[in-house]
């Protein structure tokens, strides 16, 4: 009987599940899919390497440095940084001096003493990166509608996250020449517009982002070190820092991790020693002319 | 409990004779992993992996409690909570990597635990109850998880929770009355978010509950083996300890290296990315995902795409927990005397070429968007699955003709000539499900 009813049940999903592939797939092989330009023409994150890339990947702290630089001159005029705090500079080298200078060298909101009214200071190391948009509307109002996001966990909310900010960065083209593979944008889709406001970026998802190329020129900011600021190298610097910033504990990871792996593997290897040591008397002895079969 | 051969504990230290007339805590440890639990001594290296289970749950208890000092449960904090234990708390990122992909592990580890039982025909008699438990184990560790992936507060958590809790709306007239009570709102927002951190603290001690009774009702007829013959004599059998500690303790050593490779080398690689954005109820992601470990129910439910007297949305509903439910009449459904699918040429075929190519496919679906073939592929898979385990393994079971089994375990280790189990006087069918004499 319970057998009777199970078959019955099998069957009766059975039947409604194919039943809906027969449907899908008879509208899968009938109506056309039209393609979409997003879906051919938005392309993966250009391969880059790091410092900090593979199991032994450490911090370059002159890029980081460097990184930070183009942050606070250019990404930083829209866009916040919320989780970072200023005494988390020292990790990038700066010294406890360097850390207070440059946190005075940010306004950080405040409250008047002597008033009780809003109103905004020099920064300490105790605060974290002010937002330049007093709230979400105001930064919205201030950029056709579209927040700027936060940038501190930037390379860890999308696929190939680092490489994917240096693409984007460097990755604004024309749509009237942009091709892939030979194949024309305009030539596939010639209703392919840009809507005003907008920026054509086949790196971003929908392929028009609402924020217009950050980094226009050469030499956009003076690097201390003498590194030559091309486009090319600030994007690469900025996005090492916005990994860092996601992920400050990226490099002790993975140093912690070797001698974890080290020790277990030791463990282990003694663990299969005393395990064969313990098993040896009741294993079956091999004895010389058994046939296998 | 266990066999007649089953070595009696005896104190030796007077504080140990002390406690053994006052609270026989280590009379019951030696009974039940000691050298007085007598065990199949043929046991291969899939008869790990419940040991590691309870590893793992256990791993997961330890860091979650850890977790729970730093994490704060409310809507407006709770992503940055998270962010500050993995930026300011001392090995802060340490533990929430070890709880995380603990508990992809963790649903590693039970589904290869499961397929062994599946394989071996573990839940059947005398074993029944064990395998009800855990089913019953399986579906909290479901719930525990899905609630735990809420807690973050990102985008998929947010995404996840509004999709699975969308799903009880599907119930006909209960069923959006039943989706606000069960969210405290319209949508998931900060009642959600508290209880379903309460409930996320409070199952993982109800499964370790559970997991008591599972073990108990192990150590009634003993573990099954590879063969699925039943312990005849002592020397089927070798003591718990030290033989299986051994052979634990090298599987727990190569589970823990894959482990912490991916807690310090690849922490993130079984996530999903949109969960480092901060949920937003007005930004709907691309794809919502649920964690890998759900893919396979995930597919069946997407799989159910046509009205068919009823709702599309409500057989996709139904079909995905009758996909788990079914799993409690296994014992009822296959009647083969033979356990073993080492001896049951029918079963492994539709077990190795039916039912593992259509979890791989339902994994991989579930994973992938909601577009052709993908679709299409877990309806055939999804149609599978169900014919498996309600069509085909009642049929099988009745048609099928199993291999000689050997006499006994010992034969089949020691391979004997005169005992082998193709000698035709030894071939009994069926004896197998017999408990030993």
């Amino acid at each position: 009987m319970t057998r009777l009813i199970s078959i019955l049940v099998g069957l009766g999903f059975t039947f409604v599940v194919l039943l809906a592939f027969v449907i899908g797939a008879w509208t899968f092989a009938t109506e056309e899919v039209t393609p979409t330009a997003e879906h051919e023409f938005h392309v993966a994150p250009r391969h880059a390497s790091y410092q900090f890339d593979g199991a032994l990947g450490t911090w370059d702290y002159q890029q980081l440095q460097r990184g930070y630089q183009v942050y606070k001159e250019v990404c930083s005029a829209c866009h916040s940084l919320k989780l970072v705090g200023f005494r988390n500079l020292a990790e990038l080298g700066y010294t406890e001096a360097e850390v207070k200078a440059e946190a005075a060298s940010w306004q950080v909101p405040g409250v008047d003493p002597v008033t009780g009214e809003a109103s905004t200071r020099p920064g300490t190391a105790t605060d974290y990166f002010p937002s330049p948009y007093p709230n979400d509307v105001a930064a919205a109002a201030a950029n056709n509608n579209a927040v700027p996001p936060d940038l501190s966990l930037m390379t860890k909310a999308r696929h190939h996250g680092t490489e994917y900010v240096r693409s984007l960065l460097t990755g604004y083209r024309n749509p009237n020449t942009f091709s892939v593979d030979g194949v024309r944008l305009k030539e596939e889709f010639p209703d392919f517009e840009t809507p005003p406001a907008l920026h054509f970026n086949p790196y971003f998802a929908n392929l028009n982002i609402a924020m217009a190329p950050p980094l226009t020129a050469n030499g956009q900011v003076t690097y201390a070190d003498g590194t030559d600021p091309t486009i090319e190298q600030m994007a690469t610097d900025v996005s090492a820092f916005l990994t860092w910033t996601a992920e400050p504990t990226l490099v002790r990871r993975k140093q912690t991790g070797w001698p974890v792996l080290g020790f277990l593997l030791f463990a282990t290897v003694l663990a299969w020693y005393a395990k064969k040591q313990v098993w040896a008397p009741v294993k079956p002895k091999k004895r010389k002319g058994d046939n296998p079969a | 409990m266990s066999f007649p051969w089953a070595k009696a504990y005896e104190p030796k230290a007077p504080l140990m004779r002390f406690l053994d007339e006052r609270l026989p805590l280590p009379r019951f440890v030696y009974n039940a992993v000691g050298a007085g639990y007598p065990v199949p001594r043929n046991l291969s290296y899939f008869w790990n992996f419940g040991i590691l289970a309870g590893f793992c749950l256990m791993l997961q208890i330890v860091t979650g409690i850890v977790l729970a000092m730093h994490y704060s449960a409310n809507a407006l904090v709770a992503f940055n909570s998270v962010e500050h234990i993995m930026r300011d708390v001392n090995w802060g990122w340490m533990l929430r990597y070890a709880h995380a992909n603990g508990a992809s592990f963790f649903f590693v580890v039970v589904y290869i635990h499961i397929f062994r039982g599946l394989f071996y025909s573990s839940y059947k008699a005398p074993r029944e109850m064990i395998w009800l438990l855990g089913v019953v184990i399986f579906l909290l560790m479901m719930a525990t998880a899905f609630m735990g992936y809420v807690l973050p507060w990102g985008q998929m958590s947010f995404w996840g929770a509004k999709v699975i809790t969308g799903l009880f709306g599907a119930i006909p007239l209960v069923g959006e009355p039943l989706q606000v009570w069960l969210l405290g709102g319209y949508a998931p927002d900060n009642a959600a978010l508290n209880r379903f951190y309460s409930l996320h603290f409070l199952l993982p001690f109800v499964i370790a509950g559970v997991v008591i009774l599972h073990i108990w009702a192990l150590h009634i007829p003993g573990s099954s083996n590879p063969t699925g013959v039943e312990v005849k004599s002592e020397s089927d059998t070798v003591p718990f300890h030290p033989y299986y500690t051994a052979k634990d303790g090298f599987g727990l050593g190569v589970f823990l290296l894959i482990y912490c490779l991916f807690v310090f080398f690849l922490p993130n690689n079984l996530g999903h990315p949109d969960n480092y954005i901060p949920a937003n109820p007005l930004s709907t992601p691309a794809h919502i995902v649920p964690e890998w470990y759900f893919w396979p129910f995930y597919a069946i439910l997407r799989a159910f795409t046509s009205d068919f007297l009823l709702p599309a949305k409500l057989w996709g509903v139904l079909a995905m927990f009758s996909a788990i439910l079914c799993w409690f009449f296994l014992p009822w459904l296959d009647r083969s005397p033979v356990r073993s699918g080492h001896y049951r040429p029918l079963f492994r075929k539709f077990f190795w070429f039916g039912l593992i190519p259509c979890m791989a496919v339902l994994f991989y679906c579930g994973g992938a968007p909601a577009e052709e073939p993908f679709v299409m592929l877990s309806q055939i898979a999804t149609a599978y699955y169900f014919l498996h385990f309600l069509v085909i393994l009642p049929i099988v079971s009745l048609v099928e003709r199993p291999e000689p089994l050997p006499y006994s375990i010992t034969d089949a280790v020691l391979g004997t000539p005169e005992n082998d189990g193709t000698v035709k006087g030894h071939m009994i069918q069926g004896e197998n499900a017999r408990p030993a004499v």
